[in-house]
Parts: C-alpha cells; sequence; structure tokens
C-alpha cells in the first residue's frame, strides 16, 4: 500500500477531525502523528481497515487521552477528559465521510483575518499541507525559529481570543472565501515569483485549490484561482533558460507548456466565466487562458485580453491592473496608445517605485523602435527592479536597444 | 467569553464637533448600549475623560512616580470601553464593528483572561 500516498489523502481530513474533538492543534496534530506511526507497523503486515480515516482518527483520540492521562494531574485530567468523550468512536460516527464539514473548519480557521496574513500562510501551509516548520521557514526566508514562533503565537491567539472553530455563516461566507483564496494565492505566488525550486509551494497552493473546489464547488471565483494557477503553472517548464534566466512570456518556447494542466485550467476558466459572477480570479484565469490558446506568441489573442483586462479595470481598479491593460492595448490597438496609457499612468505616480511601469514602457519604444528612449526606460527599470531574474531580462534588453545597428 | 472592547478615537476630531453632532453620537451609543443589554451581551461600560485629564502612575523601588498625561501619545486616545459576552471572537468582532466609534476610530478586541475561582 502507498502509504506516503494514503497519508497526504487522510492527514488533512482526519487532521480536521480531530481538532474539533480534542480542541487543541497541537494535540491533535500530535495524536494523528503517532496514530500514523502506529498504522504503519501494523496496516502492512494485515488488511488495511476498511475505512482509514475512521481507524486514525479513533487510535489519535484514544493516544491523546493516554496523553493527557500521562501528563496532567489528576484533578485536571478528570475534567479533560470527561470533556473528550473518553469513549470509543461509535464506527456510525465516523462513516465514509464523517464530518465534512471539518475540513471547511479547519480552513476557515486557519485564514481567520483576525490572523496576521503571514500567520494565517503559515498556519496553513503546517496544518493543512502537512508542510514542516522548516520547510515553510525555507519557503518564507526566515529561520525556524522564526516560523516556529508565529505558529505557537497564531495557536496561542486562536486559543486565547476563542477563534471559533466554525464554516462561518452566510452572511460573512463571501469575505470569508475571499480571505482564504487570497492565501492560497499568496502561497502559490510565494513558489511562482521564485527564480529556482520553490515549486513545492505552488504545488501545495494548486491542492489546496483542489480541495477549496471539492468544498466549494459553485464558487466561481474558487473555480477561477484553481484555474490561474493551473495556467500559470503550465508554463513552469518553459519559464527559465538553461542557465536558470528567466524567459519572457512572449519568447517562450510553447510545446514545452503543460498540455494537462492548460486544459484543467482552461474548461475551469470557461465554466467560471459561464457560471457569471467573474471577479479577480476568474477573469485574471480568463486572460491566461487567452495566453494559452495561442499556440505562438504572434497568434495571440491581443484584442480578446485588452477586453478582460478593461473588465477587470473596472471590478477591480488598481495601477497594477491598468498597466497590463495598457499593455495589451498596446498590441491590440496600436503601440503608440498603449504608450499614451502608461505614459498617463507615470504621469498619476503611483507606480513610481514599480520596476515593471519603465519596463513596460521601455518595451513599447522598443517596438516602436525609438531606441534611445527605451534605454533610457529599461535603465530606469533597472534602479528599481529587486529580482535578479528580471534585471538578468532588462540587462538584456538594455544591451539590444544600445548595441550597434 | 468575555471580551473588552477598547474604543480609541482622535480627541481633536470629537473636539471639533457641533453640539448637534455631538448630541446624534450620544444617541447612537446610547441605542447602541440599549440593543447590546436586549441582546445579552452587554456587561459594562463608560466613556473616559480625554487623555488631558489622565495621570499616568508607576511604583520604582518602593517611590510611586507620577507623571501627567496619558501612557502614551498616540494618535487616537482611548475614550471609552464596553465589557460584553460573547461565544466566540467572530461574535465579539460583530458586536465591535456596531459600536458607533468604528466608523470613525478604532475598536481594539481584547479577550479577558479567565481567572481561577477564589475561595
Amino acid at each position: 500500500m502507498d502509504f506516503e500516498a494514503l497519508y497526504r489523502e487522510e492527514r488533512p481530513r482526519a487532521l480536521a477531525t480531530l481538532i474539533r474533538l480534542l480542541g487543541d492543534f497541537d494535540l491533535a496534530e500530535e495524536s494523528l502523528q503517532e496514530a500514523f506511526a502506529a498504522a504503519l507497523q501494523k496496516w502492512p503486515r494485515g488488511e488495511p481497515p476498511r475505512n482509514p480515516r475512521a481507524w486514525l482518527v479513533s487510535a489519535a483520540r484514544h493516544k491523546a487521552i493516554d496523553r493527557i492521562r500521562r501528563e496532567r494531574s489528576l484533578a485536571a485530567k478528570t475534567a479533560e477528559i470527561a470533556y473528550l468523550g473518553g469513549g470509543a468512536v461509535s464506527p456510525s460516527e465516523l462513516a465514509d465521510e464523517p464530518f465534512p464539514d471539518d475540513l471547511m473548519r479547519l480552513i476557515f480557521t486557519c485564514c481567520h483575518p483576525a490572523l496576521a496574513l503571514e500567520a494565517q500562510v503559515a498556519l496553513t501551509l503546517k496544518t493543512l499541507c502537512g508542510l514542516s516548520v522548516e520547510q515553510i521557514a525555507r519557503a518564507f526566508l526566515v529561520s525556524p525559529a522564526t516560523m516556529a514562533q508565529r505558529l505557537v503565537r497564531a495557536k496561542g491567539k486562536i486559543r486565547a481570543a476563542r477563534i471559533s472553530y466554525a464554516v462561518p455563516g452566510s452572511d460573512d461566507l463571501p469575505e470569508r472565501v475571499d480571505g482564504v483564496l487570497r492565501v492560497v494565492y499568496l502561497v502559490f505566488n510565494e513558489g511562482y515569483g521564485d527564480v529556482r525550486g520553490r515549486h513545492d509551494l505552488c504545488r501545495e497552493a494548486i491542492r489546496l485549490g483542489r480541495l477549496l473546489r471539492t468544498l466549494l464547488p459553485s464558487s466561481s471565483e474558487v473555480g477561477g484561482l484553481l484555474a490561474l494557477m493551473l495556467l500559470h503553472d503550465s508554463r513552469r517548464a518553459a519559464r527559465h533558460d538553461k542557465s536558470g534566466d528567466l524567459v519572457t512570456l512572449e519568447e517562450q518556447d510553447r510545446s514545452r507548456w503543460d498540455r494537462g494542466e492548460i486544459e484543467e485550467g482552461r474548461l475551469l476558466a470557461e465554466e467560471a466565466v459561464r457560471r457569471g459572477g467573474v471577479g479577480f480570479y476568474a477573469l485574471q484565469a480568463a486572460i491566461a487562458a487567452v495566453h494559452a490558446q495561442a499556440a505562438e506568441a504572434t497568434l495571440t489573442d491581443w484584442p480578446q485580453i485588452a477586453a478582460l483586462y478593461s473588465l477587470l479595470l473596472r471590478l477591480h481598479p488598481s495601477p497594477v491592473v491598468a498597466l497590463n491593460h495598457a499593455a495589451a492595448v498596446a498590441m491590440a490597438e496600436g503601440l503608440e496608445r498603449g504608450l499614451r496609457l502608461v505614459e498617463e499612468l507615470e504621469a498619476g505616480g503611483e507606480l513610481a517605485a514599480y520596476h515593471l511601469l519603465p519596463a513596460a514602457k521601455a518595451d513599447i519604444l522598443r517596438r516602436l523602435g525609438r531606441r534611445a528612449d527605451a534605454a533610457g526606460a529599461y535603465e530606469r527599470a533597472l534602479q528599481l527592479v529587486t529580482s535578479d531574474a528580471e534585471r538578468l531580462y532588462l540587462e538584456r534588453r538594455l544591451r539590444e536597444v544600445s548595441g550597434a545597428g | 467569553m468575555k471580551y473588552l472592547l477598547l474604543i480609541y478615537e482622535s480627541e481633536s476630531v470629537g473636539n471639533g464637533l457641533s453640539e448637534a453632532e455631538r448630541g446624534k453620537i450620544f444617541q447612537e451609543y446610547m441605542d447602541y448600549s440599549r440593543g447590546i443589554r436586549r441582546s445579552g451581551n452587554y456587561l459594562g461600560g463608560q466613556a473616559l475623560q480625554p487623555v488631558s485629564s489622565a495621570t499616568t502612575v508607576r511604583v520604582k523601588d518602593g517611590k510611586t512616580l507620577t507623571t501627567d498625561g496619558p501612557f502614551a501619545e498616540t494618535r487616537e486616545q482611548l475614550g471609552g470601553f464596553f465589557l460584553v459576552e460573547a461565544k466566540d471572537l467572530d461574535e465579539a468582532i460583530r458586536l465591535a464593528a456596531g459600536i458607533p466609534g468604528a466608523r470613525t476610530g478604532s475598536i481594539e478586541v481584547r479577550p479577558i483572561m479567565p481567572t481561577p475561582p477564589v475561595d
């Protein structure tokens, strides 16, 4: 039996139920760990139980009670064990999908807006994805001690402020779902924005996206976010050249895109758009789907992309969206027109510290053949850029427009 | 579970209000208090005199030191509080959001530490 796969599959749901039963994140995690260790010993030798999750929850609950018996004083113990309902979990209580709401409870608790965003992210990766403190610390470039402290503080606040282990009511639900999506998207971008080797974060975010979709199948934003992540992830193999340098969308070898992810993402994006009520994620997914459909960069349906960006700009006005819109207009309706939009944004001053503004302007100027102006804009972008991969790209473009010819 | 809802507002904003505006806010607070009394959440609540009336006290080496003014100079000042009973943080946040001062200032929601019964 593939124990690793079973662990991945069963862990989040089993843990979610245990946290509810035990009322304590740490106790639930530790006892579930022990239950898995016991299963690893036991199952390979005989038939695994018909319902492994029910077995794990039941075993972990007994281990938790044993632990409390060992660790607590007699007086405190009696009260606590009574609270845990010391008896065996009845089989009917642990039917095939014992507590479908528990996973939702866990997700909404980890992503509760009363927790700091970075704590929400850490807690989600730790409990829902089962990443170790060391793995999360590495992913977010902090020391394991700092990350451990962040998790302790978050769990402490859940306890002390009594953040409820509950699915929000219908009034609060849309806002709370947005909060969960923000955490998942942040995890994805943290992995995607990095040049090398943090694909594990993208993979976890996509797993979370799939999980959310099974729990909230009718939300077009949930489907939209999953589509967006899949469509971006499909370009992974083409995003860097052999030496690890960033390759722009336009220059990517599209034969290296992951067709499976594109197909899945495209269907999800279409479904989200058909369902209506499209928002931030579904619209971006639709844009990514249009890019994915072009077999070559020159075949990109820019008018459709520009139209989608203008819709996005209306629903979620922000200078960054406006910049993307301007770049799409440049390709769809004419470089001069796009340039004017970029210059308007420049005059607005809101993106004064954002390297992609001069970079976008430089790209348009380069296409217009205004090499000296383009060089100036690339130089400005280089003063602002912070990522090494983007710096290399901008330097290469600067060399091109500054070179002889 | 008990929560203290601390109402922070810029006193300078309040000082600039007309008599009528002040009366309206007072009425809003009366309505709010009545509402949370009726719902059973209310345990207590008071408005505070401005920070210009505050005195900060510390005892160092057995000696009492007093200074004029609040503990810390901040952009918004503690102007009052409600002590409420709520089933969880979500309910406490809903109660906090209903306080008139939440629209013009900020409400800090602090869970009260449970204390063991004293014999």
